[in-house]
């Protein structure tokens, strides 16, 4: 569904992924792991568009998107819920929902994906007409997943879904992972938190300095020596 | 107490015309945080638009000034204004778009000039117009303009009151388009995240040729209210109206439209009552600008935010 070849991204001089190669399947939770600085962000922002490559090719469904604009890109089915949120703090929850499903055209399906963001996350409904600026972490986390679904995306990229958050609203957020996978999304996942993330994962990769060095299953690399002592904290 | 009411009539009309150019400021700040220093000259092209319009009327209607001509001088107006708008901001700006902020600000000064003189030189070479190097007399339309109209022993400019009628229209049906359609709700997105915009689907080049577009339109309002208003057009009356309007947009809090029209209306206001009732070498005529922009200097040393200005709610 996703295929990312030999993706070089650089900011100036400074080459932030140095040639990474990964795939994700139709259907899939999809991780990527690494510290702070590993290139996670930067390769969500280069397939999003927002971003360009400096070589190496993305391909989604069949289709080169490496150089469409990221208004476009969200167009094709590819949603991307940016680190630290990003919700529009001015606007209300609905409007940023609205927003969401900007590209979308038909007017009914808009309304139905909108309750069903209600149904998934009940204190957005409460909440609809407050400016999203007032809300927690954890309920903008939910309003940035909600206002990501709201294009009705066949592949989610979610980055640090879980940052800052408690360990309840965690548990709320992973759970809702799973939901839309059963829904036949696809997601590509960022997060500190590997341990959470690859229990979810059918597949993952991990990153370090911009480089892929290690990849397997989710089941496999939470047995991976090197990945407990790195990622998970265990000795 | 006559005459204080009317030089505060005429303060509301003038800063109705301030406050119609200063949302112009204020929308292109909100969305590219450029303050586009030739807005003043989109005014003044707004205006242009409307008289060539009414000459090019005239020469099937032999110079009628029916009230019917002014719906047909407000669109050509406009044509011209977004035209000219739309096209500065293509050429001009948007090449600038990742400069240093000093680039775009200078272009800015460079546009003013090249529109300025453009309309000075060409203005009159084209066959059936009048020269522009001198003040061109604006058509004096029936029931716009003409004997003052009694309110409550009020005598009432015709034009103050159209002018303070187009702001009230504008301001309403702006606050619709922001708030109840899907464009509007992406400007205030991207004035808020343009990156995250882009994500969402918005297309932040449009949204941008939107906004320049939204506030040529009104400058054009402002040409034509301000043809009505004093009579006559000329090629430099962009510039000081433009700096009022960009010291309004300022009073009232950049990139807040609400502020834009407060701050018209407050700096008009505050330039009418200085000229009433500021006694002896001070006062008078001749002194308003110095004291709008003592206000200008007041409010960036005070509250720089300006009067409404940002009460940002940002991530809890």
């Amino acid at each position: 569904m996703l295929e990312v070849k030999d993706l070089v991204v650089a900011y100036g001089k400074v080459k932030a992924v140095k040639g990474i190669s990964f795939s994700v399947e139709q259907g899939q939770v999809v991780s990527l792991l690494g510290t702070n600085g590993a290139g996670k962000t930067t390769t969500l922002r280069t397939i999003s568009g927002l971003l360009r490559s400096e070589s190496g090719e993305i391909w989604f469904e069949g289709e080169r998107i490496d150089r469409t604009p990221a208004h476009k890109v969200v167009m094709k089915g590819l949603a991307h819920s940016p680190e630290g949120r990003k919700i529009f703090p001015r606007l209300t929850v609905e409007d940023n929902l609205r927003l969401g499903a900007f590209a979308r055209k038909d007017t009914d399906g808009i309304a139905r994906d909108l309750k069903r963001v209600y149904d998934l996350f009940e204190i957005l409904y409460e909440r609809r007409a407050q400016p999203a600026g007032t809300f927690s972490g954890g309920e903008q986390q939910m309003l940035a997943i909600g206002r990501a679904m709201m294009s009705r995306p066949r592949l989610l990229m979610l980055d640090e879904p879980s940052m800052g958050l408690s360990p309840i609203m965690m548990q709320r957020i992973m759970s809702t992972i799973r939901a839309l996978q059963s829904e036949g999304v696809t997601i590509l996942l960022v997060e500190q938190n590997a341990a959470a993330a690859l229990k979810l994962s059918d597949r993952a990769y991990v990153l370090e300095v911009g480089q892929i060095t290690l990849d397997g299953t989710g089941e496999q690399l939470l047995g991976d020596d090197r990945v407990k002592r790195a990622y998970l904290g265990e000795d | 107490m006559t005459y204080y009411l009317d030089q505060l009539l005429n303060g509301l009309s003038l800063g109705s015309l301030y406050a119609l150019i200063a949302v112009g400021y204020t929308v292109v700040y909100g969305i590219v945080q450029l303050i586009n220093f030739a807005h003043g000259e989109i005014f003044m092209i707004g205006a242009f638009g409307a008289l060539s319009t009414w000459i090019v009327l005239s020469w099937v209607t032999g110079g009628s000034t029916a009230w019917w001509n002014l719906p047909l001088m407000l669109v050509g107006g406009m044509i011209v204004a977004v035209l000219t708008a739309v096209l500065m901001e293509r050429f001009a700006y948007r090449p600038l778009r990742n400069a240093p902020r000093l680039a775009p600000l200078i272009t800015a000064i460079g546009i003013s000039i090249f529109l300025q003189e453009f309309v000075r030189l060409f203005y009159g070479q084209i066959p059936g117009f009048p020269d522009a190097k001198a003040a061109i007399p604006f058509p004096q339309l029936e029931f716009f303009t003409g004997p003052a109209i009694d309110v409550g022993g009020l005598q009432v400019h015709r034009g103050n009151f159209f002018v303070m009628a187009a702001l009230l229209i504008c301001w309403i049906f702006l606050w619709w388009f922001v708030n109840r359609t899907a464009t509007g709700r992406a400007m205030q997105a991207v004035s808020q995240d343009p990156d995250t915009s882009r994500l969402m689907g918005i297309d932040v080049d449009r949204i941008i040729v939107v906004a320049f577009a939204v506030g040529a339109s009104l400058a054009a309002v402002a040409g034509l209210a301000s043809g009505l208003r004093y009579g006559n057009i000329d090629f430099k009356m962009g510039f000081l109206a433009g700096l009022k309007a960009f010291t309004a947009a300022v009073l009232g809090g950049i990139g807040n439209i609400n502020g834009a029209v407060v701050g018209g209306l407050t700096l008009g206001v505050v330039e009418a009552m200085a000229t009433t009732l500021i006694p002896g070498q001070f006062g008078g005529p001749a002194w308003k600008d110095v004291w709008a922009f003592v206000l200008l200097i007041l409010i960036l040393v005070f509250r720089p935010q300006g009067l409404l200005g940002a009460k940002v709610v940002d991530r809890a």
